[in-house]
């Protein structure tokens, strides 16, 4: 079937190319990365825009960069760039797993992480890695650019704080100083791919700091920050976990879908919780594992 | 309509295109390949796979205007004159039954034993999760597979 819409299509090869057609055709205008969301929203017509601005040639986004202190990662990332970077793997274990939780191989060979919070729907994997490590959003206009917390990037289901007339460049991390691990749980229909139906990023220090986020249940992905205060500066054990568990009821408000009820997702929350709690301490002390294998499945 | 010139299997190719118009679509109607098939036309079930500079892409999600320079290898790309040894298992475990997975599998398939010549099951069915099979249940897929990476030398 081919595209119903037409549209005009653009291939800049500079970001300032790319951003003078964005200020001429203003509102007119979207920007292509891989098509992951966009091919598929212009084929069912929740996108009609009259010029498509194709940033795959663009050579001057600033470079990506991976150590064990900081990380940037420029909008040409795809999924396997990250799944295929050793280096990521070891340094930023949420991330990494929340990059290969993404669909399939052909997907992400083609599916950006720019595009992929661009895009900002409620339960995009990569979300709670980048709120646990508290990652900066760098975006440019013709005028500039400015840097953006990932605590203020999302604002409601597909809307973020990027405007039309900017384009994502990458987004940066600064781990924390101290000894840390992450994991990223995300429960699925099946193995495989599919969406989550709830996904759960957990980041623990070895000063006993902790970090939650939460997608796909709730409108935007969010920190469950009453739970961290809960763990904070303890020693993990069943009384404090149950305690943290308590509390999800409270804290996550998910809605029932096509893919899971609202029971379901809140049932769901409370065993990744607890389970992800317990693997990242396993994993913070050399222990290694697939966190797939954790929910089964 | 804009002139996209690309390399398909090896041969460069000018074709004119609309901007809207899918790879699948320009593959199957205008360059006369017809192994990419379309399965779900929004990316679910990996039956349109072609290789993109050697890595698999859904046509069904890129428009060919993108694919301005790049090299496209679809599953006639792949046989050549004669079957690969990934093809061969396919046949000798009967692995499929309507067919019309098989270039999609056979292209995932390819792309896994370049990059890792012997994969283990988990790994294989890594591979795969984006190809959608609806006859064989998988088993006799993933078999020859197997049987294949064991051929290919260590
Ligand atoms: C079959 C299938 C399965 C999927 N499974 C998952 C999954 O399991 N988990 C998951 O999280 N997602 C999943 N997705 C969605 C995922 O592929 C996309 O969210 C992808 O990451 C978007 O990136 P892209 O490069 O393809 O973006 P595009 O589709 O090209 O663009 C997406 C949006 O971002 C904007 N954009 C792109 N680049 C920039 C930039 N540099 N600056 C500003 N705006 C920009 C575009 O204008 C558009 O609005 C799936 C998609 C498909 C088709
Ligand atoms: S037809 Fe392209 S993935 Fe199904
Ligand atoms: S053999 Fe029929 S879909 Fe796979």
């Amino acid at each position: 079937m081919a595209f119903s819409h037409s549209f005009e299509y653009f291939r800049p090869g500079t970001l300032a190319e790319a951003l003078s057609l964005l200020d001429q055709y203003k509102g007119d205008a979207r920007l292509l990365a891989g098509g992951t969301d966009l091919a598929v929203h212009i084929k069912e017509n929740m996108a009609t825009p009259p010029v498509v601005i194709d940033v795959k040639r663009v050579t001057d986004f600033p470079g990506s960069r991976v150590s064990p202190k900081a990380l940037y990662l420029n909008a040409s990332t795809t999924f396997s760039d990250i799944v295929n970077h050793a280096d990521l793997r070891k340094a930023y274990p949420m991330l990494w797993e929340a990059a290969r939780s993404v669909a399939s191989v052909g997907i992400r060979n083609r599916a950006t992480l720019a595009g992929n919070i661009c895009s900002a729907v409620p339960s995009l994997d990569v979300a709670p890695a980048l709120l646990c490590y508290d990652a900066i959003v760098h975006v440019a206009s013709s005028s500039g650019t400015r840097e953006i917390s990932i605590h203020d990037w999302f604002i409601s289901p597909r809307k973020t704080a990027c405007l039309g007339t900017e384009i994502m460049l990458g987004i940066s991390i600064t781990a924390p100083a101290v000894k840390h691990s992450g994991i990223y749980l995300k429960q699925g229909r099946y193995r495989g791919e599919d969406l989550a139906q709830a996904g759960l990023g957990v980041l623990i220090t070895s000063d006993l700091q902790y970090r939650l986020a939460y997608c796909a249940v709730g409108p935007i992905p969010f920190r469950a920050r009453a739970i961290e205060a809960v763990l904070n500066g303890k020693v993990l054990t069943a009384e404090l976990i149950s305690s943290a568990k308590a509390m999800v009821q409270d804290t996550v408000h998910p809605i029932t879908d096509i893919r899971s009820s609202k029971e379901y997702r809140l049932h769901i929350c409370e065993v990744m919780l607890e389970r992800g709690l317990k693997a990242v301490e396993q994993r913070l002390n050399g222990a290694e594992f697939d966190s797939a294998e954790i929910l089964g499945g | 309509m804009a002139k996209v010139k690309l390399t398909l299997n090896n041969e460069t190719r000018t074709i004119d295109v609309e901007p809207c118009e899918t790879l699948l679509d320009v593959l199957r109607d205008k360059l006369g390949m017809k192994s990419p098939k379309c399965g779900c036309d929004r990316g679910d079930c990996g039956a349109c796979a072609v290789l993109i500079d050697g890595k698999s892409v859904r046509s069904c999600l890129i428009f060919a205007i993108e694919c301005e320079g790049q090299h496209i290898t679809t599953l006639e790309g792949i046989s050549g004159d004669q079957l690969s040894i990934l093809q061969e298992a396919f046949i000798e475990f009967n692995s499929f039954q309507c067919g019309y997975c098989a270039p999609g599998v056979i292209i995932s398939a390819t792309e896994l034993l370049k990059s890792n010549p012997h994969p283990n099951l988990e790994e294989i069915k890594e591979a795969l999760s984006g190809n959608l099979c609806r006859c064989t249940g998988y088993q006799p897929i993933f078999d020859a597979i197997l049987k294949a990476s064991k051929e290919t030398k260590k």
